[in-house]
């Protein structure tokens, strides 16, 4: 890529940032399904075997990696609803930089909520 | 007068010049319209599932084999979480495929990269769907007074 070619209505601004961070959230999302399938498919071996595991998720350490996967969720669903709108609502183009803005402006909110909330019951202040 | 011309290139094409000669039909196209339509079911089915397991009562705390024992044994959350397993593993290998396809290059790696990916997803898929309905709250190790 030549530098001539930054500066477009694309590269480098809010479409292809959003981009990005959709592919990077929806992948740790699959990889963090797959691992809990597994997690889950525990509940078939033993009760031991399976609250053992959810033992570890209890951790205060785990709890700020689960923030951290809502997160990643929270943007995911939020953006691919943006995406959706960018796809079938007939002013979408036009709006899609505004949408963006009520994405994250919306990811905060629902962010704060759930810290708050999951934060105080794993570090066990509830 | 009038001369019979024929529509340019229709039907005539040398067939090296056909470029779409093996179609793959309307599958790309089921495939965007699937990840739009999941997509719009996940974000109640996942969203509903956080709340439920992490936002009231106890949150994390609360999750253990009985917790989930309560659960499944309502047929809704059941289905909640079978409709939750499929669209989420389809959903996401299709994003994955999406991925692999943009940024693996050499046809060797292509298919062998979405090979581990489709098996990976078969086990997954039918191991959470076998967990689901064969899921047995008296199974041997659980010392609850109703298993007695």
């Amino acid at each position: 890529m030549s530098k001539a070619s930054s500066g477009t209505l694309y590269r480098g601004r809010e479409g292809m940032w959003s981009w990005v961070g959709h592919r990077i959230t929806g992948v740790v999302i699959f990889l963090f399904l797959l691992v809990h399938v597994l997690d889950t498919s525990l509940v078939r071996v033993s009760p031991g075997a399976y609250d053992a595991v959810m033992a570890t998720y209890k951790n205060p350490l785990m709890a700020l990696g689960e923030t951290a996967l809502v997160a990643a969720i929270v943007f995911h669903a939020f953006n691919g609803l943006r995406l959706i709108l960018v796809d079938f609502w007939k002013q979408g183009t036009k709006y899609h930089r505004q949408m963006l803005w009520g994405v994250l402006a919306l990811w905060v909110v629902t962010m704060v909520a759930f810290s708050i909330r999951h934060l105080s019951i794993a570090f066990g202040g509830h | 007068m009038s001369a019979d011309i024929a529509a340019p290139r229709s039907q005539r094409l040398d067939p090296k010049y056909v470029r779409a000669r093996k179609s793959r039909g309307s599958f790309e196209m089921v495939a965007w319209l699937f990840m739009r339509l999941s997509g719009v079911a996940l974000v109640v089915l996942i969203f509903g599932h956080l709340f439920a397991n992490l936002m009231v009562g106890d949150g994390i705390t609360a999750i253990d084999f009985g917790f989930v024992a309560g659960k499944w044994a309502d047929p809704v959350w059941m289905f909640w979480d079978l409709a939750m397993l499929w669209l989420a593993m389809l959903h996401g290998t299709n994003g994955v495929r999406t991925i692999i396809n943009d940024y693996a290059e050499k046809p060797a790696t292509r298919v062998w990269l979405k090979g581990i990916l489709y098996v990976a997803t078969v086990v997954i898929v039918l191991l959470g769907t076998m967990v689901i309905f064969t899921f047995d709250p008296c199974i041997a190790g659980n010392t609850i007074a109703a298993c007695k």
